[in-house]
């Protein structure tokens, strides 16, 4: 059989840790080739040395038959290999045009070309219907409309070869669908497509071939159409998966927490959350659904002091918090799983055991008399280490840089159900995170509310919405456009209120 | 990782000395004499006032260094170390001068002055970067101008001494300078101040590493926005973090001028103030790194017109091995990419 990209028996090591042993991946021309693995099993380690990024310690890469050498990535595009990295690569301020041809732009008497490189540029996007704007500056467009940039730039550069790495951890669903579109046809028309990913519906969604890694090894390669998601998740984990989370019915107690005409403006001084009231009781789950940017960030940060709201009034168990500053809003009993867990819920150059304490460093046991004690601050992230399970190379002096996504958020969750909020706003907390750690957390969640906390969920995946709130109301452009019973709706009816439309409720 | 992270600095060091040898190859010098001049000039061996001199200028960068490692670590870039020092001295130069009280009173009063002095002026910084969110940098480099100016102007007015240039020198009972400091060191200016500041080379490792208030000030240097998100005082934290670091300058300050010079010259900024971003760069911002680099700077500025008279060899070449060392420290990248190809090609021959 012809395979345009092998690679046979490829090894890496880095200083202590094997990230490829002997994986072999064969794709063949004009195939959708997906690579799963959960965070940390080599999937992006593979795909920087055939990208040129690392050289493989052992190991043949053949392209097109050929066995070659792919020392930087200026000799994998002369391949015909592009790639589109998680974190787009754009100069915000240049125009789509500007973007691409940087670079390999091609001038006429000490003047680029703009104009033929636009007009290239349009006639590839219309055939690939990407509908992106050539003159078009970077920021102006929407993060979707980015990443098309991206693809533009490897078709510009003639790849046939295109490598994406979690194309979808930025995307809306929409968005999602509109690009697994982009990638059939660009399948269709001859491309091979290779895609990161440890999303199943998206591989089921697209893929033809899947090639499963698990902890620096290939597993196994299937076909997808045969293969069922379960079956792909056991083959990815190692173990069987649940994806229908088990819940109980909810003991619902008091009220616990109550927003009354909260008012937000953003940073640019727009109205961003308009007049929101909601509440919640104790032991159960409000999830609020929405589209990335529809005020949800803004109402975060009003209810948990990083922003200040313009009006209305934050309680929680019938007391205002809304003008503490956020230690005493922790103090009475807020607890606060971030959106951005690299930005707010970590010091990434500080150590594991540091990170647990992060909000708790100044009361005893842990300070006395303005001295840290060390030895119970050890004991103490050992506990929560070994309870959590929290993973990581060097224990409790592991520097949470060096950690995977998953237990990262591992370490926030259990330095915040530690502290055992009453309240507890929960911001995308499985955000790329593998199927193994989603149904942990979604556990871990679970298991407080059935204690009697009230969870305030905030999460752009339905599925997580759907699955785990006990009731679940919807943003939209600030507002709270309906709230429904998790029990009594579904994707579609989610989906339209999340574009918009209110809901005919009768209440 | 921490192996390679003590070895970069060291090899910097090497690397420094060993371009320094080929620059007196070239031009026809004997690199080992020139070092073993540089070598007694700093009082390693031979005059032992000569060793007295080399802690004099480690003093000084000692405390210069911490204050700008300090700052570092709280996320903060203290380029205003010169204008603190000066005010710090300013300060010290003026209670030692104008008042008069038994050395017991009189030499705490000016240091503590001093301290004052270098805290207040750091202060601006701190305050303008909580309120207005205005650089550090900015306004630390038009403090250090403002510092220059207002001791030129004061000076005369205040404290004038027997030439325009200068202050009149401070009553001996405000001195750092102690006689069995100068008896040991066969009459060298080495002071007390190398007490305070190997004290505060402790201390500021105690702050850092020990203390709640460090563990919130690296948190905040690191990640201001987790650390909003904990609920520290941010704001708060960076201006005492530019106090303390201005608070350390001063204390240079108070070192330099009643301890070493006597009296404040007017019109220039103390250039201690910048090595101290040197001495901090190669310490890798640890009180302790502060403390080693501080020597080795000091026993090259002590040696080096030593090294001139007896070997001919000129004593800019010190600031040269001095800009080659801070070179190599601040490309530390770079010397850990030779550092690892060197570990595989002795792995590749060792596999062989």
């Amino acid at each position: 059989m012809d395979y345009i990209i092998e690679m046979l028996n490829i090894r890496k090591e880095f200083t202590g840790i094997v990230a490829n042993d002997n994986i072999t991946l064969q794709v063949k021309k004009g195939e959708i080739h997906a690579l799963l693995g959960e965070n940390g099993a080599g999937k992006s380690t593979l795909m920087s040395i055939l990208f040129g990024l690392y050289q493989p310690d052992k190991g043949v890469i053949k392209v097109r038959g050929k066995e070659v050498k792919i020392t930087n990535p200026n000799i994998a595009n002369e391949l015909g290999i592009g790639m589109v990295h998680q974190h787009f690569k754009l100069v915000h301020n240049f125009t789509v045009t500007e973007n691409i041809i940087l670079g390999i732009e091609k001038t006429s008497n000490g003047r680029i070309d703009i104009k033929a490189a636009a007009a290239k540029i349009q006639e590839l996007s219309n055939r690939y219907k990407l509908f992106v704007d050539p003159h078009a500056k970077i920021e102006d467009i929407s993060v979707g409309m980015q990443q098309r940039v991206e693809i533009l730039k490897m078709l510009y550069r003639d790849a046939d070869i295109l490598i994406f790495d979690e194309p979808t951890a930025v995307l809306t669903p929409q968005e999602i669908i509109e690009l697994m579109g982009v990638i059939r046809s660009m399948a269709a028309e001859g491309k091979t497509i290779l895609i990161i990913t440890h999303k199943l519906k998206e591989i089921k969604a697209v893929a033809e071939n899947c090639t499963v890694i698990s902890k620096g090894k290939s597993i196994a390669t299937v076909d997808v159409a045969e293969t069922s998601q379960e079956r792909l998740a056991e083959l990815m984990v190692g173990r069987k998966v649940s994806f229908k989370v088990e819940k109980q019915p909810a003991k619902l107690g008091e009220e616990a927490f109550r927003l009354e005409n909260v008012n937000v403006m953003n940073h640019r001084g727009i109205h961003a959350v308009k007049n929101v009231s909601l509440s919640a009781r104790q032991g159960e789950i409000l999830g609020i659904a929405g589209i990335e940017g529809n005020g949800q960030t803004e109402l975060i940060e009003a209810i948990t002091g990083l922003r200040k709201a313009e009006s209305g009034k934050i309680l929680i168990k019938g007391a205002d918090i809304s003008n503490m500053d956020v230690r005493k809003r922790s103090e009475s009993g807020l607890g606060h799983i971030p959106e951005d867990r690299h930005k707010y819920g970590l010091v990434l150059d500080f150590t594991l055991e540091d990170n647990m304490i992060l909000e708790n460093y100044y009361k005893e046991p842990f300070s006395k008399g303005g001295i840290l004690n060390r030895d119970k601050i050890r004991s103490y992230a050992d506990n929560l280490i070994k309870q959590f399970d929290v993973r990581s190379a060097q224990g409790p002096i592991t520097k949470a840089r060096s950690m995977s996504g998953g237990n990262q958020q591992k370490a926030i969750i259990a330095r915040e159900v530690d502290r055992s909020p009453s309240v507890m706003i929960v911001a995308q907390p499985t955000r790329g995170l593998d199927v193994g750690a989603i149904e942990y957390i979604h556990k871990r969640l679970l298991e407080e509310r059935d204690k009697g906390k009230t969870i305030i969920l905030f999460s752009l995946e339905l599925d997580e919405i759907l699955n785990v709130s006990d009731r679940i109301a919807v943003m939209f452009n600030g507002e709270i456009v309906g709230i429904v019973n998790a029990d009594d709706t579904n994707e579609n009816e989610l989906g339209l209120m999340m574009a918009g439309g209110r809901r005919n409720t009768d209440e | 990782m921490s192996k390679n992270k003590l070895l970069i600095p060291l090899l910097a060091v090497l690397l420094g000395f060993v371009s320094g040898a080929i620059v007196m190859l070239i031009t026809g010098h004997n690199p080992i004499e020139a070092y073993s001049a540089l070598l007694k000039g700093a009082g390693f061996y031979g005059n032992i006032k000569r060793l007295g001199d080399t802690l004099l200028n480690t003093t000084t960068l000692i405390l210069t260094g911490l204050s700008i490692a300090f700052a570092f670590r709280t996320g903060l870039f203290n380029i205003g170390v010169p204008g603190q020092m000066l005010m710090g001295g300013f300060i010290a130069v003026l209670i030692g001068a104008k008042l008069s009280y038994p050395a017991a009173i009189h030499v705490p009063l000016a240091v503590i002055g001093a301290t004052v002095g270098g805290a207040c002026w750091a202060f601006v910084p701190g305050i303008l970067k909580a309120r207005f969110r205005i650089h550090e940098v900015v306004s630390g480099i038009m403090m250090n101008y403002i510092a220059m100016w207002s001791v030129y102007y004061f000076v005369p007015v205040l404290i004038p001494g027997n030439f325009n240039t200068e202050s009149r020198p401070i009553i001996q009972t405000a001195s750092l300078r102690t006689e069995w400091l100068s008896a040991i060191f066969k009459g060298s200016y080495v002071n007390s101040g190398l007490f305070i500041a190997l004290f505060c080379v402790v201390l500021v490792w105690w702050i850092l590493e020990k203390t709640t208030f460090g563990y919130e000030l690296k948190s905040v240097g690191f990640n201001i926005h987790a650390s909003k998100y904990a609920g520290m005082k941010v704001n708060r934290n960076m201006i005492l973090s530019l106090m303390i670091a201005g608070a350390l300058a001063g204390l240079a300050g108070a070192t330099f001028y009643i301890g070493y010079a006597d009296n404040i010259k007017i019109g220039m900024l103390p250039s201690h103030g910048f090595d101290g971003i040197a001495v901090a760069l190669l310490g890798l911002n640890n009180p302790f790194g502060v403390l080693l680099a501080a020597l080795l700077f000091g026993f090259m500025n002590a040696g080096r017109l030593f090294m001139q008279s007896a070997t001919n060899v000129p004593n800019e070449l010190v600031p040269i091995i001095i800009a080659i060392i801070i070179f190599f420290a601040a490309t530390s990248l770079m010397l850990q990419t030779w550092l690892q190809r060197v570990e595989k090609l002795v792995k590749r021959n060792g596999d062989k």
